[in-house]
């Protein structure tokens, strides 16, 4: 592997928190380049120039993290392009200063809670994911409620499921409950199953729904060619 | 009016503006904003049908004609509602002011609904002006725009108690319907600017007032759904759903619906074309052909004739006491109401 895949192998691992998928499948990758003596410069761009200033600094700053620990890599910059707060979150992620002190003033917390609010999404997003084949394969949603995680057939989706729930301290276990309150991790009774299910639907579509409008305007504001799910930007390394 | 099948559609645009964003009226210092702002508006237009899309330098300031030919000429608009956005740290004078939207309001009055706005943030003066903006509009609407700059503020919420004093205003003064923007926006930094709870609490605290969310709080609507299903007058306002989804991406496009028409239900929620983002002809026609694609959407409530006719008009009329037609009011409320005539004077009904 070069030092620039492995810098984009990298960036895989980096979410759009909001939308719950990689950077990289998003095309907010512009450019990734590695120079000769270990020197990593990343660009980003997102969909519009007024994308929340919140979640646009969570990406600069788990970038700046992710690709700063990939062996080789001697200095690392990540740079977001074409937004109205482009300056504030540059210089504050390269300062490595927290979001307050970028925003002094105008953010009261850091964005801890607010990720995982959206983690929470995820994860009721991801429900509906795993449970709604299992639905059409014929089981009944009470035993959904009596299900716990080994007894569901491998899957990529139950992997996100999984990883998700870990990350937010839940039990992900093969013995953790299919059904969770993702506030609490209590498990789901059958009682509260059907609400439960409902609001996993709703939160998949509107977090899908919410990707799809992104990347419309994306496409829309590159006039690249994005594909649906394949990245569109262009990648180098640096000479 | 718009008729399709031999059924007749009233059509309120509840969404609709004009507004000025053209370089002159860049404030000098802030154009960055100023053009990021119009730049983003433009990009949306990209999601409708491509023969509706307009050049940029249109789109930054279009004409008086342009906007009557659009929604009345062309558009089937009966009624169509302003909604201001004042922007006056980007726009010199305003991006689309409840002055700059009197122009047309007070040159053809049958065809417009005057709405005003607010901001907490402005106080005593503030409070002073919206009355006097109702005694010369007769608005009868407010639009709030939470995520408003301001004096280094970048914006302010409905819990904050400032705005109490405001929403108790517009009670006293018969402003009853207030539509909240909770949608694509900027602010607050370090919150959720999506985040509905403000409008649940405000809500909850005047529920003589009509709360009209506009953008259904997408990307939130999740959300929003949860509040508006405990809220008895709460309203979802359909601006960007239809405009950006029907045609961009059709599948989420049942599938929003298909959720609204689930928590929020067809007697509350109202279109908005978000002119002129969108022009209202292409969303108007594809909605009322419009029905989910197939049966993974069985599960979500049906779409009727009914349905769509109070989605297009009906239930705005209501919010706004605007008198339908006959023929184009639900053949059932029409019939109750020939019903009541025909027996005012001799027995009541059962």
């Amino acid at each position: 592997m070069t030092d620039a895949s492995r810098v984009l192998a990298a960036l895989d691992t980096v979410r759009d928190p909001e939308l719950d998928e990689p950077v990289t499948k998003l095309g907010f990758v512009a450019s990734c380049t590695v120079s000769d003596n270990g020197v990593a410069e990343v660009r980003l761009r997102l969909p519009t120039f007024f994308c929340a200033p919140n979640f646009a600094f969570l990406m600069v700053a788990d970038a700046y993290d992710a690709v700063s620990a990939v062996d080789g890599v001697t200095r690392t910059q990540v740079l977001l392009e074409d937004h109205f707060a482009s300056d504030q979150i540059n210089g504050g992620v390269a300062a490595r200063a927290g979001f307050t002190q970028v925003f002094d003033g105008e953010a009261v917390d850091e964005l801890g809670q607010l990720r995982s609010d959206f983690l929470r999404k995820a994860v009721m997003a991801g429900t509906d994911r795993v449970c709604r084949p299992l639905l059409t394969a014929g089981v009944a949603a009470e035993d959904l409620a009596r299900m716990v995680l080994g007894e569901v057939p491998a899957s990529g989706d139950l992997d996100r499921l999984r990883s998700r729930r870990t990350e937010l301290g839940l039990p992900a276990g093969d013995d953790a409950p299919l059904l969770i309150d993702p506030a609490t991790g209590a498990a789901i009774g059958v009682e509260a199953l059907s609400l439960h299910l409902r609001r996993a639907r709703i939160t998949r579509v509107s977090l899908e729904a919410n990707a799809v409008t992104c990347r419309d305007l994306f496409a829309q504001r590159y006039r690249s060619a994005l594909a649906n799910s394949e990245p569109v930007a262009r990648f180098g390394v640096a000479t | 009016m718009y008729e399709k099948n031999g059924e007749k559609y009233y059509v309120v645009d509840s969404h609709t503006h004009y507004w000025n964003a053209a370089r002159d009226n860049w404030v000098p210092g802030a154009e960055q904003y100023a053009k990021g702002w119009i730049e983003c508006f433009h990009a949306y237009q990209g999601l409708g049908p491509a023969e509706t899309h307009w050049s940029l330098e249109k789109f930054q300031k279009y004409s008086e004609a342009d906007l009557m030919k659009d929604l009345f000429e062309d558009g089937y608009v009966d009624k169509a509602i302003f909604q201001p956005t004042y922007l006056k740290e980007w726009y010199t004078e305003g991006f689309n002011t409840t002055e700059r939207n009197a122009i047309l309001a007070e040159k053809y009055p049958s065809k417009f609904i005057l709405n005003t706005r607010w901001d907490p943030r402005e106080g005593d003066a503030g409070l002073k002006q919206l009355e006097e903006n109702v005694a010369r509009y007769g608005s009868k609407g407010v639009k709030l725009y939470t995520a408003e700059w301001r004096n280094g503020s970048r914006g302010w919420t409905l819990k904050d108690p400032e705005a109490s004093r405001y929403l108790e205003k517009c009670q006293e003064l018969g402003v009853k319907n207030i539509h909240v923007h909770k949608g694509p926006t900027i602010w607050p930094l370090d919150k959720d600017a999506f985040d509905v709870a403000d409008v649940d609490q405000a809500a909850t605290s005047f529920p003589e007032l009509n709360f009209i969310v506009e953008h259904v709080g997408l990307p939130r609507i999740e959300d929003f759904c949860f509040m508006a299903t405990q809220e008895p007058n709460v309203y979802a306002g359909l601006s960007v759903v239809i405009g950006g989804l029907m045609h961009a991406r059709p599948r989420f496009f049942a599938k929003v619906m298909g959720e609204l028409l689930f928590w929020v239900g067809e007697d509350k929620m109202t279109f908005g074309s978000d002119y002129a983002i969108w022009e209202p002809k292409w969303q108007i026609e594809g909605f009322v052909d419009w029905d989910y694609p197939n049966d993974e959407f069985s599960d979500y409530p049906r779409v009727t004739t009914a349905t769509k006719k109070k989605i297009l008009g009906l239930n705005a009329a209501k919010l706004y006491d605007i008198e339908v037609p006959i023929d184009y009011q639900l053949q059932e409320q029409a019939g109750r109401r020939e019903a009541a005539v025909g027996v005012s004077d001799t027995e009541a009904p059962a």
